[in-house]
């Protein structure tokens, strides 16, 4: 059949209009940044209530991954895991951000949870949320320079930098 | 790449003064966005009203102060002694453990993810292990002896982290004999350990694939020891404590949460069965084999310290029930895969065959490669829901090593519960809690 191709491009399942994959048995979305608020709000009416998680992936150092479905891969990821408490179902979103324009919406309006993992992540990696209430650095001091895990900066060659230490 | 910080505030971290804040950021700031009722919106808005600048006051409490748990550090406006907002500011612990997870191998990464969680270290050991073994593809393959005694370690080591919380949560608030009991009890437990893994604590006793070792001789009495003299024990502290009006008066009412609220705030564990929510992964998304055990979720119903307190010391109960079945069905067999990807040659072996000699030097150096992909496990955690999401690039290290610490979310939680309280509750609060923090900081 000529067009069995066809059928099998058609046949990716989506859900919010978002591709599914299937990462070892566990349920991904990947969502584009514009997608990415509505299609969280639409799974938290769908009984997705729970945010438990929210962390930033730099792929800096793996630049010909792919992801398939025709998504571009870019340097970061974010990724989202949601639970629905209800349904006992867990379902993560994943997200590409450019590093030329490093920034995401905020999930504070949905999930206020995801107030500390979101500072978190732009304290790591320099992925701002536009729209949260606070966003400051978390785990390191606030005159920090650089965010600690992306693959740019390396372990060990960074001085001390605390305020008023001797250096 | 250039480092992407010009356009974002990083502004201090501190608790602003009224006079810096506009009234929708107050708002925000005491979570009105968390679909509140009407009528406690309103509430909200009186407490916030009534408060002239020249009446309240900013003060620390912590990073050193004996009840904050470690060092954490909370700035908690206060008019008079009422509480009327507080921020947890955290970080002073941070060393970047997940910075250092992707400079160790697989192999390695136990050592650093049982120094997070400091009480449960071997839940956060079987976390990580879980997750590297569904990278691998063998998390169906382990051995059935290594999922009971991961079973096994896991409940003990909960029973030990809330008697800790016992000990802890007596000396927060007057019960300084309870602090001494708990400590005593929780030892018990740590000499188990110490005799199973050689530590009492950050064991790197559970590893991808199985075990590090296996159970030493007469390791079952050391189990009925602890299992027999406990019972009696948390009678006396029932006594001690739970009847005493004093405890409950401190208690009771003391740090209300509601569902909805530590639903929207992301809290799990015994905070969220507090408000009367029956979620416990290990009933609700069962791993090892904790479908095939018979235990009972303990469900609170007003969301206060009070029922934060007893759910964790009846979860000491239903912990000895578990631990009672795992005796009874605990098998012989292998406690770690016979893989030769992922698991050391027996020592026996080092001596007689060079092959095994090389293969056992390349797997301590070199670690052994884990397919390429992405995967996110969690489990329940004394505290809540630990999840571990790694991802790999198909080398020996993990690419990103991430741990949803269950103490990090649950803070969040502290200013709700502490809005309109008194400074004395908030230790109760603290306490209530539980956070480590080794864990929040990371």
């Amino acid at each position: 059949m000529s067009d069995s191709a066809d059928t099998m491009e058609n046949a990716v399942e989506t859900q919010h209009g978002c591709p599914v994959q299937d990462s070892h048995g566990q349920r991904v979305l990947h969502a584009s940044r514009d997608q990415y608020v509505s299609v969280i709000k639409a799974l938290a009416d769908e009984g997705y209530e729970m945010c438990v998680d929210l962390t930033g992936v730099d792929y800096l150092a793996m630049p010909q991954r792919t992801i398939g479905f025709d998504i571009q891969a870019e340097r970061f990821e974010v990724a989202v895991n949601l639970l629905s408490l209800s349904q006992r179902k867990r379902i993560r979103v994943r997200v590409q951000v450019p590093a030329d324009d490093c920034t995401m919406p905020t999930l504070f309006d949905i999930h206020p949870g995801t107030e500390a993992h979101e500072r978190e992540t732009f304290d790591m990696f320099g992925i701002v949320f536009t729209g949260h209430p606070d966003m400051t650095r978390i785990l390191m001091p606030e005159d920090w320079d650089g965010h600690p895990l992306r693959k740019d900066y390396s372990q060990g060659s960074i001085p001390v930098q605390f305020k008023g230490a001797n250096s | 790449m250039t480092i992407i910080s010009a356009g974002t505030a990083e502004g201090g971290q501190e608790l602003l003064s009224r006079s810096e804040l506009t009234a929708k950021e107050l708002l925000r700031e005491v979570g009105s966005v968390l679909r509140l009722s009407e009528t406690e919106a309103a509430l909200l808005a009186e407490v916030q009203t009534e408060a002239p600048e020249d009446q309240t006051m900013i003060i620390n409490m912590g990073p050193q102060h004996p009840s904050t748990h470690g060092v954490l550090r909370l700035m908690l406006e206060l008019q008079g002694e009422t509480v009327l907002r507080c921020k947890p500011i955290i970080g002073y612990l941070h060393t970047g453990m997940e910075k250092t997870g992707e400079a160790l191998t697989y192999m390695q990464g136990g050592t650093n993810v049982t120094r997070m969680d400091y009480l449960s270290p071997l839940n956060n050991e079987l976390v990580f292990s879980l997750a590297v073994e569904k990278l691998l593809g063998i998390d169906g393959d382990i051995p059935e002896r290594a999922v009971w005694m991961r079973m096994l370690l896991s409940e003990l080591n909960r029973m030990s982290s809330h008697l800790l919380f016992l000990a802890t949560n007596g000396m927060d608030l007057g019960a300084v004999s309870m602090m001494l009991y708990g400590w005593r009890e929780r030892e018990d437990v740590l000499r188990f350990f110490q005799k199973v893994t050689g530590l009492r604590m950050n064991h790197n006793f559970i590893r991808p694939g199985g075990l590090a070792a296996d159970l030493p001789a007469g390791w079952r009495d050391d189990v009925l020891a602890i299992l027999e003299g406990l019972p009696s024990r948390l009678e006396e502290y029932d006594i001690l404590m739970t009847g005493q009006p004093i405890w409950r008066e401190r208690l009771q009412g003391v740090g209300v949460i509601t569902a909805q609220e530590a639903i929207a705030l992301g809290a799990t564990g015994p905070i969220l069965r507090s408000t009367g929510v029956a979620w416990d992964l290990r009933r609700d998304m069962p791993y090892l084999h904790y479908d095939k055990m018979e235990f009972d979720v303990i469900v609170g119903q007003y969301g206060d310290a009070y029922d934060r307190y007893s759910i964790r010391f009846n979860e000491i109960r239903e912990s000895m029930r578990i631990v009672y079945q795992v005796l009874e069905n605990m098998p012989s067999g292998d406690f770690r895969i016979q893989n030769k990807k992922v698991t050391p040659p027996p020592r026996a072996r080092i001596d007689e065959s060079m092959e095994a000699l090389i293969h056992h030097f390349k797997i301590f150096t070199e670690g052994f490669k884990v397919p390429e992909g992405e995967v996110y496990v969690s489990i329940e955690s004394p505290r809540g829901e630990i999840g571990c999401y790694i991802v790999s690039d198909g080398s020996s290290n993990p690419y990103r090593m991430h741990v949803r610490a269950p103490s990090f979310v649950n803070i969040q939680t502290m200013p709700h519960m502490m809005r309109g309280g008194l400074v004395a509750d908030a230790v109760a609060v603290i306490s209530s809690v539980d956070p480590v923090l080794g864990e929040v900081d990371r």
